[in-house]
């Protein structure tokens, strides 16, 4: 008291915020809400739902699009896949007339040599050929993708044999009877025992079971293509060469009681390019060539890379509609906020007043205000935060969708419902100090 | 002679509304000593809340300087005339001005609470201020469950607990009934032979009489000053 009383040690006390005192107005700011709980809660739920959505929105964003990524990502980014399309005006007539017709399309062994001769950068080329036939063991079946491909099928697809082996180059050469089956199907047709040595019967062939190859990312739509076309849930690999032998090059569908042949020499190829940067130029270089050597438009090319970007930008555009969506909801959550801070200010002049006359500065007066808008905002949005994890984790529950919690986003939400806070309090924390404390003290 | 405490030489307010100047204290001088019970007196309008607001450093003079234990705090600016409010001077209203959220003991401390006191210690001496005005079985009490005279010994005690070195009431019975009123007279006569300086506002010639000397006011200027 005594160094009190002498004003020039007054000065010390003007200097900065301490550390007391903004602990004892962040109390009192937490007392002073308390005791307008109902008022407070309406107040932060503009802070609450803007950011959750954000959080939520994001989530399920970022997990669709790493979902899509994913898929693409299968593909690999280094490669370039061609695929026989049937060509549109063959479909017409191949409805209209019955048997007896082969329909002939699609990419050829000689499209895969003229690849690997004239296109440099490019290192393995991959050829796929797929059949469309039940696959069984004794009475369980399931309709199934037979793919011959070739032994660096799962290297080139970043694709893993989670169980046994993939078949080898002896495989191919010797034509022998094996065969990789997706993980999707292993359950149905070998529910108790391990499916490895066993065999599995398509039509009138066996083929020994030597490896089970992961299941794919869940595929939520594709863009058709032999691979992923038809809703082949199914997929079972056995070497190009068997399957050559096996089915010619001759398909037969049955299809309404009519049979429909198709000659499909490969139903894709995967071309490898040395290096990134020379995937969009390898692309181009062989839609040239395939222009030149097709004349009908029996094949499509895909480019993951392509994909990649295209995802990529569309995810972009998705986080800055977002973004703004947020914007938004947390202005609007910041000036209901600002409302309700300015109708306590003038709720509560006379109490500005009194703290105005007994000792408090300007600025403690500021802060009071100031803290209390900070610790609305700032308890918004951990609700927020907690509700944002907590709708994509049912979300991805209930609705089966991927959702994925960036660590970044509830930072940011949270981040931003503090500084919005602090902008939308600093106006009304303003109008309270600079009120003149004799009239404060007037007022009724 | 010791220096005076409180120092008005030639002290102006005027309120300019518009094109209307009021004047409100036209050019007041006088000194206050230490331990000293004043009553500042007068007609309605003749500028007692205006001359006690600036005493009170709730305001500054258009013209004049103000002394307040030596310094000249009537060119003082805002942060450091919150200082000056913080620690010298305690301060008793009309209607009490006790924080309604607040309980008895929170109120008190809050001059405290400006002065970056530690705080089991200011609650030590909240709750020794609510003793001596008899309130230490209320400590927990919200205002509203107070009656007038009660509220205002809370508010006596939130002047004393910084030791200001005057304290200032505007009317302080001004809401009472004459029983309760008479009792927060006592607790200033009290105070007084503590060796409080205490400067009071009154209309009320019975409460004016009890302090030793009486300034009259008339139309800003001082009519009187007369020591018992
Ligand atoms: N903020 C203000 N703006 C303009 N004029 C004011 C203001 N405050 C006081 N006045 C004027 O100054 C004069 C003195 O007012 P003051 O409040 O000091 O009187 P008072 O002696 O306290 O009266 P009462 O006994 O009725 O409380 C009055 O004429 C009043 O109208
Ligand atoms: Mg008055």
């Amino acid at each position: 008291m005594s160094e009190d009383n002498s004003i020039q040690s007054l000065g010390d006390a003007f200097r900065g915020l301490s550390v007391v005192r903004l602990k004892r107005a962040v109390r009192l700011g937490i007392k002073s809400l308390w005791l307008h709980r109902l008022r407070s809660l309406l107040t932060m739920l503009g802070i609450v739902f803007g950011v959750c959505s954000v959080i939520a929105m994001l989530a399920i964003g970022e997990g669709a699009s790493y979902e899509a990524q994913e898929q693409i990502k299968n593909l690999g980014s280094q490669n370039i896949i061609l695929r026989s399309a049937k060509p549109p005006e063959e479909q017409k007539v191949s409805d209209k007339s019955s048997q007896g017709y082969v329909l002939q399309y699609g990419i050829t062994y000689t499209d895969v040599k003229r690849i690997r001769a004239t296109i440099p950068g490019v290192t393995i080329v991959m050829p796929t050929r797929n059949i469309r036939e039940y696959v069984w063991n004794i009475s369980r079946r399931v309709d199934c993708d037979i793919m011959g491909t070739v032994p660096w099928y799962p290297e080139m697809r970043n694709q893993r044999v989670i169980e046994g082996r993939f078949f080898t180059d002896n495989d191919m050469d010797a034509r022998t009877s094996v065969c990789v089956l997706g993980a999707e199907m292993v359950p149905i047709l070998f529910p108790v025992e391990s499916p490895l040595g066993k065999q599995v019967r398509v039509g009138a062939n066996y083929y020994t079971v030597i490896g089970i190859m992961e299941a794919r990312a869940t595929v939520a739509n594709n863009d058709g293509g032999p691979d992923a076309a038809k809703p082949a849930t199914h997929r079972m690999f056995i070497p190009l060469e068997t399957a050559r032998l096996r089915y010619g090059e001759v398909l037969m569908r049955r299809r309404a009681g009519s049979f429909e042949a198709e000659r499909v020499q490969l139903h894709e190829i995967t071309v490898k390019v040395e290096s990134l940067d020379a995937v969009t130029g390898v692309a181009e270089a062989i839609k040239t060539l395939m222009e030149r050597n097709h004349k009908k438009m029996d094949y499509e090319v895909v480019v993951p890379l392509e994909l990649l970007k295209r995802a990529e930008r569309t995810k972009q555009i998705f986080n800055i509609v977002l973004g703004s969506i947020a914007a938004i909801s947390l202005l609007v959550g910041g000036i209901g906020i600002m409302n309700i801070m300015l109708a306590s200010v003038t709720e509560r002049t006379r109490e500005i007043g009194i703290r105005r006359a007994l000792g408090a500065r300007r600025r403690d007066i500021i802060v009071q205000f100031l803290v209390e808008t900070v610790i609305l905002s700032g308890a918004g949005g951990i609700l927020g935060v907690l509700l944002g994890v907590i709708i994509p984790f049912v979300v991805s529950h209930t609705a089966g969708m991927k959702t994925i919690i960036t660590f970044w986003s509830p930072m940011l939400a949270f981040t931003i419902s503090g500084l919005v806070g602090v902008i939308f309090g600093i106006y009304p924390a303003i109008r309270a100090a600079q009120m003149d404390p004799v009239e404060a003290l007037r007022h009724e | 002679m010791p220096s005076p405490i409180v120092h008005f030489e030639n002290v102006r307010k005027t309120y300019k509304m518009g094109m209307v100047t009021v004047e409100a204290l036209r050019g007041v001088t006088f000194e206050i000593q230490a331990g000293e019970y004043i009553s500042i007196m007068g007609p309605s309008g003749c500028g007692k809340s205006t001359m006690l607001n600036l005493l009170g450093c709730l305001d500054r003079p258009s013209a004049g300087h103000y002394r307040l234990g030596g310094e000249d705090v009537s060119q003082m600016n805002d942060d450091a005339l919150s200082a000056v409010r913080g620690s010298r001077l305690g301060f008793v209203f009309q209607s009490y001005n006790l924080i309604q959220q607040l309980t008895v003991v929170e109120n008190i401390e809050i001059p405290l609470y400006y002065q970056d006191r530690p705080e089991d210690q200011s609650r030590d001496m909240a709750r020794r201020m609510a003793a001596r005005v008899g309130l230490d079985q209320r400590l927990e009490h919200k205002p509203f469950e107070l009656s007038g005279g009660q509220q205002q010994r809370v508010a006596i005690a939130r002047a004393l607990v910084n030791e200001p070195l005057v304290i200032l009431a505007d009317e302080p019975t001004g809401n009472l009934d004459s029983s309760s009123g008479t009792e927060i007279m006592k607790l200033f006569d009290e105070l007084h032979a503590q060796g409080k300086t205490l400067i009071l506002v009154t209309h009320d010639p019975s409460v004016g009489q009890r302090a030793h000397r009486t300034i009259r006011l008339r139309d800003g200027e001082i009519e009187s000053d007369v020591r018992r």
